[in-house]
């Protein structure tokens, strides 16, 4: 299925390289190719839906699956074939994982006392992280005296306590309910900045992913369809699997001939930066808030704009979402926030306009790999 | 109120069974044991305290060491099956896939679809002088003549390991099935190699499987007169021998209940202070 491709040497500065690495499980591809680097220091989120193969890429930089192809290096030095106690990566299990026969203070203290580390000083230095995630005084507990944000907390400081050149972060929120979750994204970014340690965190909840993460990459098929920095990403998908996982998107096709593109009700498209494509199949995307909708009682003409009929409305307090209907028989999703004067009921003919920077090309099939500077050129 | 009453109810049935069954049993006895007299004429209840040191000190009958040999037994024996029922029940637990388990603990229990008495007759058959194990090691010339197996420590540990094994390997297997597999990866993470994963992980979880396994079996093994009095000889002779010596052949029925209640305190003392040592405040790891 997948053609060999050239491997790319680490990249020495990168807390994390993982090269051309694909993982099988008897016919079944996982992970088919993955080839990302991080910095030090980053906070990298690997977002996509479940079965996407970003738990397994996880689990392979720990050292619990071994790559079918491909390589992973840490600080520059191989580690793929190391078994998870010889590498310098701790996890935050989906699950937490803590022994529910030792104590917190315990817990806290194992890895470092499984590197030989002596017991008062592994005590001391397991105090320190647990009072920085706020568990101070909750050392003789056991796991199961703990709800689960603290369970969290415990295994977060038992990861972060032993210095990690990369933390992983399998789905660490997946137990909590929303409002935890909310505090826990502050206090895991604030842990983060904090300590300065390279976070790889795996997660199918773009908000989250887009709320902590310096740069994220999404997943699709265990291939990475778009990687960079979460306003860019969101902005400019690259592709319409990314447009459409990353919160809600329109996507319209279009019509290419000889004076560009166009919209299927004629009207040219534009897009700031970006040359009409030649080849058909290409779709243009737009994300709901960025529609401006003005009554109209006539078809509209002009570039990056069409008629549509209001067909539902619903107010959501701050904003309000409207369904429309296009004339080729389509559907646009808006958002507006409530501040227009103007008031729109179903059954209203309105004019969608949007800015030429605010849209964007996805290209025929899925391609794979583009980074932000393919994006940018 | 009625739905209130119900968990007391339920709880009543067991300690009606536990009255009948456990605590009347266990008075009827001790009191037995402070009678007096003998079968042509009858026991009639005197408080004779005294029997408790005339078993050990009085006696022309050496109970203590009987005593002490039936400890030594059971311990072993007990030893024997956490050594080799614990790699069993580890196997079953993880090594194996699903759709094996459930046969291979069948087999572990095959052996209890035939009476042990019968089990046990069998090994002596096996293992008697003219059987066929000595017959063979004698015939390759790697037993002399006066080789015997019965009759032996040896033999009468091996009994008792042999019809307890399966008491020690299911709680254990039990046990481990219970342990999150995900906490040895979690073990692994925090640089902690194959021996740690068993040593800090495996084993003190499954902690609450060889207590059980400890508590029946030993239990089971000190007080067993059978396998002493099948393929055990004069060497050999136990308490439980002893006990029921006493009770069947001599009829001295006051005898038969001092030891018993004696061998009940020293078992529970023992337990005891095996459960201080290595238990835990909480029992309810254990269990």
């Amino acid at each position: 299925m997948t053609e060999p491709r050239p491997v790319s040497p680490a990249a020495s500065d990168a807390a994390i390289s993982i090269k051309g690495v694909s993982r099988r499980f008897g016919d079944a591809v996982a992970v088919q190719y993955v080839d990302l680097d991080l910095a030090r220091g980053e906070f990298f989120a690997l977002l996509g839906p479940s079965g996407c193969g970003k738990t397994t890429t996880l689990r392979m930089v720990g050292g619990f699956e071994l790559p079918s192809t491909g390589a992973i290096y840490l600080e520059g030095k191989d580690v793929t074939t190391l078994p998870p106690y010889k590498r310098d990566v701790n996890t935050v299990f989906q699950s937490y994982a803590l022994f529910p026969h030792l104590t917190v203070m315990e817990n806290t203290a194992f890895g470092l006392r499984r590197k030989g580390v002596g017991k008062a000083e592994a005590a001391a230095r397991a105090g320190e992280y647990l009072e920085l995630v706020g568990l101070a005084g909750f050392d003789k507990r056991r796991p199961s005296q703990l709800s689960g944000g603290q369970q969290q907390r415990v295994a977060l400081a038992r990861a972060l306590v032993n210095h990690p050149k990369v933390l992983l972060l399998d789905e660490p929120m997946g137990a909590l309910d929303a409002k935890i979750r909310k505090t826990m994204q502050h206090e895991l970014k604030r842990i983060q900045r904090e300590v300065g340690i390279t976070f790889l965190y795996v997660t199918h909840d773009q908000a989250e992913a887009m709320s902590m993460a310096d740069r994220l990459a999404v997943m699709n098929s265990g291939l990475i369809e778009d990687m960079g920095a979460p306003q860019r990403v969101y902005d400019r998908p690259a592709t319409q699997f990314v447009a459409e996982f990353l919160g809600t998107c329109n996507v319209l096709p279009i019509i290419v001939d000889g004076a560009g593109a166009r919209l299927p009700d004629g009207n040219p498209l534009v897009i700031d930066g970006v040359a009409a494509p030649t080849e058909p199949g290409w779709k243009v995307g737009i994300r709901p808030e960025k529609l401006e909708l003005t009554p109209a009682n006539r078809a509209a003409s002009g570039a990056n704009r069409t008629t549509a009929t209001v067909t539902e409305v619903t107010y959501l307090g701050a904003s309000t979402e409207a369904r429309l209907a296009t004339p080729w028989g389509g559907e646009l999703q808006a958002y507006r926030q409530n501040t227009a004067e103007t008031v729109i009921r179903p059954g209203d003919q309105v004019e969608v306009s949007w800015h030429a920077a605010q849209a964007f090309l996805l290209p025929p099939t899925p391609t794979a790999i583009a980074t932000d500077e393919e994006v940018a050129a | 109120m009625r739905r209130l009453s119900v968990p007391y109810l339920l709880g009543f049935t067991g300690a009606a069974w536990l009255i009948l069954f456990f605590l009347i049993p266990l008075i009827a006895g001790l009191i037995v044991s402070l009678m007096s007299g003998d079968v042509a004429s009858g026991y009639r209840l005197t408080w004779n305290w005294s029997i408790y040191s005339d078993i050990f000190v009085n006696s022309n009958v050496n109970y203590a060491l009987f005593l002490g040999r039936s400890l030594f037994y059971g311990a072993t024996a007990t030893l024997l099956t956490i050594v080799i029922g614990y790699p069993l029940a580890y196997f079953i637990a993880f090594r194996v896939s699903p759709r094996w388990k459930t046969p291979l603990l069948f087999l572990v229990l095959i052996s209890f679809l035939i009476s042990f008495v019968i089990r046990t007759k069998m090994w002596v058959f096996l293992l008697g002088a003219q059987g066929p194990i000595i017959s063979f090691l004698q015939s390759i010339h790697l037993a002399g003549p006066d080789f015997a197996v019965l009759g032996t420590p040896g033999a009468v540990i091996g009994g008792q390991t042999y019809n307890d094994l399966a008491y020690m390997v299911l709680p254990i297997y039990v046990a481990l099935e219970r342990i999150d597999t995900r906490l040895f990866e979690a073990t692994e993470d925090l640089y902690g190699t194959k021996r740690a994963v068993f040593f800090k992980t495996i084993l003190p979880l499954s902690r609450s499987g060889i207590f059980s396994g400890i508590l029946i079996v030993f239990i089971d093994t000190v007080g067993d007169p059978v396998n002493a009095a099948l393929l055990g000889g004069r060497n050999t002779y136990n308490f439980g021998e002893a006990i029921q010596y006493a009770y069947l052949n001599l009829q001295q029925y006051n005898v038969a209940a001092a030891l018993s209640t004696v061998l009940m305190i020293a078992l529970g003392i023992i337990l005891f202070v095996y459960a201080r040592v290595f238990g835990t405040e909480n029992i309810e790891d254990l269990v």
